[in-house]
């Protein structure tokens, strides 16, 4: 080999890493995120001037201090895990819906809208399954809307999803207008807070319980819908290779409307939970921003259901964490967001010492090494 | 008449942060990156402009008025760029989905600007909201002549200095994209990254200095939001929609930068023309602030429907590039 041949040798080579075992993937994302837990601690050491370890045992305390927050938490972490379950079908189809925000709102506001106009006088069974009908179908349609144009023009749908947001922002501040109470608040209120009509009923006196069950069950539903149906099936082909799906007959189209549409179902269903089981109020707030972070729950969770649990546990626990330290210390409430934002930015990066491998020059006649 | 040159003054003063935001994202779509961090770098672009002025007020000679605008304009160009570079280093190099770690820059950055913005006065035990009063002036400081040329002058000569900056580097940008051997490059890039490379473009390196170029550009969006709009002060909740009515602007713009000035003046109009309507009820002014994104929608939808080749977004937008996979 002459020697110019040698000096173009790049000294790192990048290539794909299919073959690494599941365990050490895991161990690395685990590495990752310790590692930003000791820069979480130097941040919050050079903003606080606290022990960071006593800075952690506070989050652990805001977490678990008592039944009542545990009860909090497990609610939070089952909202959140609802809407990136929503989320997954699409995703895994390489479907780019960032409108989950959006879809929840429709669903909450149609739920919002049952329980005004028939909280008092319809059978509650019935008002029941009207709202689950109605909030799915407005997620659904919500959802939709783009998937028909990605399905036949193509249309861009990350960018037509993320607008969508927006446009049920306001369809929810719309409605407000018309729903608040008392009048000139600019806020709905509690909706029937006498008669409790089309709220979700408390199980076992825990009024989360029901909302964390039919969590829960959805949870198994999608995974086990995406793992052994024959939906899930064309939607790991489309979301592969579009051109597969064609060769093997999968009506690309059909697929795309019908996830979209079981997407944005789901997220109404997470409307529903958190207007009738939760707040039992609709503002543009409800959906709080989830219908983003649950992207990166879904994505972090390499779309597995059950390990979106773990996910979304990390998330919210430190979001939680990070709001007690924040009023304990005087300290404004987004240092729970710097914080998330610093422990995703390092699992993230830790995806690519998973997926590529780096292979370094090596000295011998400049050959790569293996 | 004079109600009018009102409204398109105040229209303007609210685009040219959505412009700065979208040229910056322009140029970063143009080299196949989706950025979502947008919002949040605009918010960082901000907070680092008033976090320098405010040291600079404290400690420096403000006297000097050149030194008033250029302090808080380097370090808000400062931020904007380490975020940029968190954001290149994780999609470019580290080869991650562009779509989360855009949405994670955006918590991020919304996090540092309302965190410093909120406990800045808590922090350095002054009490009081963070208010830069004589550089915010510096900013809006207006051309001299402009009060002479009565509603002409007020329309056209009455902004401070960032406006024309604004309108210039959409100029620029769109010159630079049309007609020059980099710009044309970067739109390779874009289109197509293994076909560049091919011909002998570094791809990493113009998807590099894309995002960083971008993502400083984008920055500026906040500082204008922070000094001329609110004249130096900071307000958590303030900036609200406004990253992400940039990028919606960037598809108005079918991603010309030239376009943005003039899609940039008509957000602006969008967004507050329910004040200047008058006689609305409170839920029809929700209607009307829907406007912006729902034409952004129609834009979107004709576009696609009518497949014009040179209104598309760039082709391998969003896909990270690696070389060895085909």
């Amino acid at each position: 080999m002459s020697k110019k041949n040698m000096h173009s040798e790049p000294f790192i080579r990048l290539s794909k890493n299919n073959a690494m075992p599941m365990w050490k993937g895991w161990l690395i994302r685990i590495a990752a995120v310790a590692f930003a837990f000791i820069v979480c601690a130097f941040v919050i050491v050079m903003i606080t001037d606290l022990n960071p370890i006593e800075v952690y045992a506070a989050m652990i305390k805001g977490n678990f201090g008592s039944s009542r927050k545990i009860w909090s938490l497990m609610q939070n972490i089952a909202m959140l895990l609802c809407i990136a379950l929503a989320v997954t079908p699409a995703y895994k189809m390489k479907f780019w819906n960032i409108g989950a925000e959006g879809q929840v709102l429709m669903g909450g506001v149609a739920t919002a809208a049952c329980m005004i106009w028939f909280g008092n006088s319809m059978n509650p069974v019935l008002l029941i399954i009207l709202m689950t009908v109605v909030s799915c179908a407005a997620g659904a349609i919500w959802g939709l809307i783009p998937a028909v144009f990605k399905a036949y023009f193509n249309t861009n749908e990350t960018l037509f999803t993320l607008m969508m947001n927006y446009v049920a922002m306001q369809i929810v501040s719309y409605c407000v207008c018309f729903w608040e109470n008392p009048k000139g608040s600019n806020a709905v209120g509690i909706i029937n807070s006498a008669s409790n009509g089309g709220w979700l009923p408390t199980l076992g006196g825990q009024k989360y319980l029901l909302n964390i069950l039919i969590v829960l069950a959805l949870t198994v539903f999608m995974f086990v819908y995406l793992k052994y149906s024959k939906h899930g099936y064309e939607i790991a082909v489309v979301g592969e290779s579009e051109n597969t799906a064609r060769y093997i007959g999968i009506n690309v189209k059909k697929v795309i409307l019908r996830t979209m549409a079981l997407s944005g179902a789901m997220c109404g269903v997470a409307g529903l939970l958190l207007v009738s089981g939760t707040n039992h109020t609709i503002s543009s707030e409800t959906a709080g921003g989830r219908g983003f972070t649950a992207i990166m729950v879904s994505w972090l969770a390499k779309f597995n259901p059950f390990v979106m649990i773990i996910t979304s546990f990390l998330i919210v626990f430190f979001d939680r964490g990070a709001s007690e330290i924040a009023t304990r210390f005087r300290l404004d409430e987004s240092m729970a967001d710097i914080l998330t934002g610093i422990i995703l930015f390092f699992i993230i990066g830790s995806e690519f010492f998973i997926n590529y491998k780096i292979n370094f020059r090596s000295k011998k006649n400049g050959e790569v090494s293996k | 008449m004079a109600r009018f040159v009102s409204f398109f003054t105040q229209a303007v003063i609210i685009g040219m942060p959505l412009l700065y935001g979208s040229v910056g994202e322009m140029i970063i779509e143009k080299s196949g990156n989706l950025n979502l961090g947008i919002p949040g770098i605009m918010y960082v672009g901000g907070i680092s402009g008033i976090l320098g002025g405010y040291f600079f007020e404290t400690y420096g000679n403000t006297s000097n008025t050149f030194l008033c605008i250029l302090i808080p304009f380097i370090c808000s160009l400062a931020g904007s760029l380490i975020m940029s570079l968190i954001y290149s280093f994780l999609t470019v190099t580290l080869r991650a989905n562009q779509n989360v770690t855009g949405l994670v820059l955006t918590t991020f950055g919304m996090g540092i600007g309302s965190f410093i913005g909120g406990s800045l006065s808590s922090i350095l035990g002054t009490g009081t909201t963070v208010s830069l009063n004589i550089i915010g002036a510096c900013f809006k400081k207006s051309l001299p002549f402009a009060d002479n040329l009565g509603l002409f002058g007020k329309a056209f000569f009455s902004y401070g200095f960032m406006t024309y900056l604004a309108i210039a580097v959409a100029l620029v940008a769109g010159y630079m994209l049309r007609k020059t051997r980099v710009g044309l490059n970067l739109k390779a890039v874009g289109e197509n990254p293994a076909t560049a490379d091919a011909a002998g473009i570094n791809v990493i390196k113009y998807k590099y200095g894309a995002t960083c170029v971008g993502g400083a550009v984008a920055g500026l969006g906040g500082l204008y939001y922070v000094m001329e709009f609110i004249g130096g002060t900071w307000s958590n909740a303030g900036f609200g929609d406004r990253g992400w009515l940039a990028i919606a602007l960037v598809i108005f713009a079918l991603w010309k930068p030239d376009l943005g000035i003039i899609g940039s003046i008509l957000f602006g109009g969008l967004y507050i023309v329910y004040m200047f309507i008058g006689g609305l009820p409170r839920s029809s002014q929700e209607i009307f602030k829907m406007l912006p994104y729902v034409v952004t929608i129609l834009v979107l939808i004709i576009i696609s429907v009518r497949k014009k080749r040179e209104n598309q977004p760039p082709a391998s937008l969003g896909v990270s590039y690696f070389r060895e996979e085909r």
